[in-house]
């Protein structure tokens, strides 16, 4: 299609205006960019009229409903922050959820070791530091595997997902690990004026990962290897040693992930991120980005995240079978899904040659 | 050989070989571009035409001969060296990031950065915009809306954005691998112009295409290559179609 073109002007006119209606401004494309806050949006006035026809309750004016909320989007959106990166890398990480999970254990083991010689809150500290570096080792594995080796990272990270289960089942003895240590607890269930310490480092965390996706080279070079590996390649940009990071990044954050978790339980499970790995995608993918790679932001991942969570929580304040979930979030995937292909067939973009 | 004694030329190529085994991708070929020349760089498919060209951008090394910079003799290791040495190859299916605006392409790889709040560094979009505008400029190509993707853009201009980039970092030569083949009849022209300017700014253009129409439009000067030798040079001004078919087709 090249009827974006404009009028033939002859030789004398080299190249042509680029002004041919750019077709991100269109409102499709506008509501396809804020879709995810739309959702969110709309499924919040939808269980607050819900919620006051049913028990004459207000829903999203309730503290206590905002902060478990919250505290339910902490984990989703921590493995989702660096799925985000891989998937606009054009990549993908299943390895994430259990790497969270060898993460949780290998923090309650830390934790409980260092509590022993050192006081508590740097043994904290060290059990939140070994979770996020042990988490690294897998991260740097599927790194290897998929730069070096040429696995494609769906094979690789499938492997990975199934050695950092059996490594953390064998390392936690097939069962959850306690930790002894009252400033861990109080990490995850404590709050300051309200707001639970959780979301308060997810928060910070989150901005951070926003500035390096979208502040540094890094990040831009992530955007590049997604659209055109072959352009990045060419441009001087190191492939392997930046996919060699963004996997470690991306383990780092599931590391973190699973530290934040066994605050929060006070204990470590090797399943612990078990059913939240498609979570991560699925608000990956809400939040407008493209597993064909090159587009997607943290803020909408933010929002794809927060989508899952209300759905989650929102249909059980209201009483529904839990099963509903699964539903509630699969329409919200497909619906995305498809906002997205229309506003690439409107907008013609791609589509030009 | 041709006009070229007077002047250094910006480069020059000696007895270039390319062997891959036993196969003789490209023997003993010579060929030179001056300052504001246009050489193209016809023959058959297989005839050495992108050995020729990878050799010359550092992609590989030739197995023979030598590769002269304004008579200064190199070789690159790499792309980035040919690069960073002001040689450019604009490839023929775009090597460019369809998700980023114009300036992010023109910087890709080389991104320049400011400091936020006075320590924090991030991205100077802001110098990276103000780039792509003179850049474009330049090239007669004037955008209003440089944060959009180049994705918006059609082939033409897609392709006016890559020579934009090669020009920004002050390209020599540049080599041109096809750059007319995925356009429209319209676009391909407003290419073609785009090499003119190229040429009236002084750099060395190397054109490979197997459109003789278009080779005529814009060449001073053709080599033929015929099975990894040189099959024949002339002056366009002084050959014609037939001439050009026979050698490469060797009739």
């Amino acid at each position: 299609m090249t009827s974006t073109s404009p009028t033939q002007q002859g030789e004398t006119h080299v190249a042509p205006q680029a002004d041919h209606g750019d077709p991100a401004r269109t409102w499709i494309g506008r509501i396809a960019e804020g879709r995810a806050w739309l959702f969110l949006a709309g499924l919040i006035i939808c269980f607050e009229v819900w919620s006051r026809l049913a028990f004459g309750a207000t829903f999203v004016l309730n503290p206590f409903n905002l902060q478990s909320i919250a505290i339910f989007a902490v984990a989703p959106l921590l493995l989702a922050t660096g799925q985000t990166f891989v998937i606009i890398s054009g990549g993908i990480d299943l390895s994430l959820g259990f790497i969270m999970g060898l993460a949780a254990v290998v923090a309650a083991h830390a934790t409980n070791m260092a509590g022993a010689a050192i006081p508590l809150p740097l043994a904290m500290l060290a059990g939140i530091l070994a979770a996020v570096l042990v988490a690294g080792v897998p991260g740097m594995i599927n790194g290897l595997l998929i730069s070096r080796l040429r696995i494609p990272p769906f094979i690789g990270t499938l492997g990975m997902f199934g050695v950092a289960r059996g490594a953390a089942y064998l390392l936690a003895g097939g069962t959850t690990v306690p930790v002894q240590n009252s400033w861990f607890a109080l990490l995850g269930n404590g709050k300051f004026h309200g707001v639970p310490y959780l979301v308060m480092i997810t928060a910070i965390f989150v901005v951070v990962m926003h500035y390096i996706l979208s502040q540094t080279r890094f990040g831009q070079h992530n955007y590049a290897i997604g659209a055109n590996v072959q352009a990045a390649r060419r441009a001087g940009i190191d492939i392997r040693g930046h996919i060699l990071r963004l996997y470690v990044l991306s383990a780092m954050c599931a590391g973190l992930g699973g530290a934040l978790y066994a605050a929060r339980f006070t204990a470590g499970a090797a399943q612990a991120g078990e059913p939240l790995l498609l979570d991560s995608v699925a608000a990956v993918v809400i939040g407008g980005a493209s597993l064909f790679g090159g587009s997607g932001t943290i803020f909408g991942t933010v929002a794809g995240a927060l989508v899952i969570a209300v759905i989650q929580y929102g249909l059980v304040f209201v009483n529904v079978e839990p099963f509903w979930q699964f539903i509630a979030v699969g329409l919200v995937i497909i619906i995305s899904v498809l906002i997205d292909q229309a506003q690439r067939r409107f907008s013609g973009a791609r589509q030009d040659e | 050989m041709n006009s070229s004694e007077q002047t250094t030329p910006l480069l020059e190529v000696r007895h270039l070989s390319k062997h891959f085994g036993a196969v003789q991708a490209l023997n003993d070929f010579s060929m030179s571009v001056q300052p504001g020349e246009v050489v193209a760089l016809a023959g058959d498919n297989g005839a050495g035409k992108t050995t020729l060209i990878k050799a010359i951008s550092g992609v590989f090394q030739p197995t023979a001969g030598e590769i002269l910079l304004r008579g200064q003799p190199v070789s690159f290791a790499t792309p980035q060296e040919a690069r960073e040495k002001g040689i450019e190859t604009i490839y023929q299916d775009l090597a460019l990031a369809d998700n980023l605006s114009i300036g992010a392409n023109i910087f890709l790889g080389r991104e320049p950065m400011r400091k936020a709040f006075g320590f924090l560094p991030v991205l100077d979009r802001k110098a990276m915009a103000v780039a792509a505008k003179q850049t474009m400029g330049r090239l007669d190509f004037h955008v209003s809306r440089l944060e959009a993707p180049v994705s918006n853009f059609s082939g033409g201009q897609r392709q006016a954005v890559a020579i934009g980039r090669a020009v920004y970092w002050d390209a020599q030569i540049l080599i041109m691998d096809e750059p007319t083949a995925a356009l429209g009849v319209p676009e391909q022209r407003k290419v073609i112009s785009l090499i003119h300017q190229l040429k009236a700014q002084g750099r060395g253009v190397i054109f490979i295409s197997h459109n003789l129409q278009d080779i005529f439009a814009v060449s001073d000067r053709i080599v033929v290559l015929r099975r990894g030798v040189q099959a024949g040079e002339r002056k366009i001004s002084e050959t014609n179609h037939d001439e050009v078919v026979k050698l490469m087709v060797g009739g």
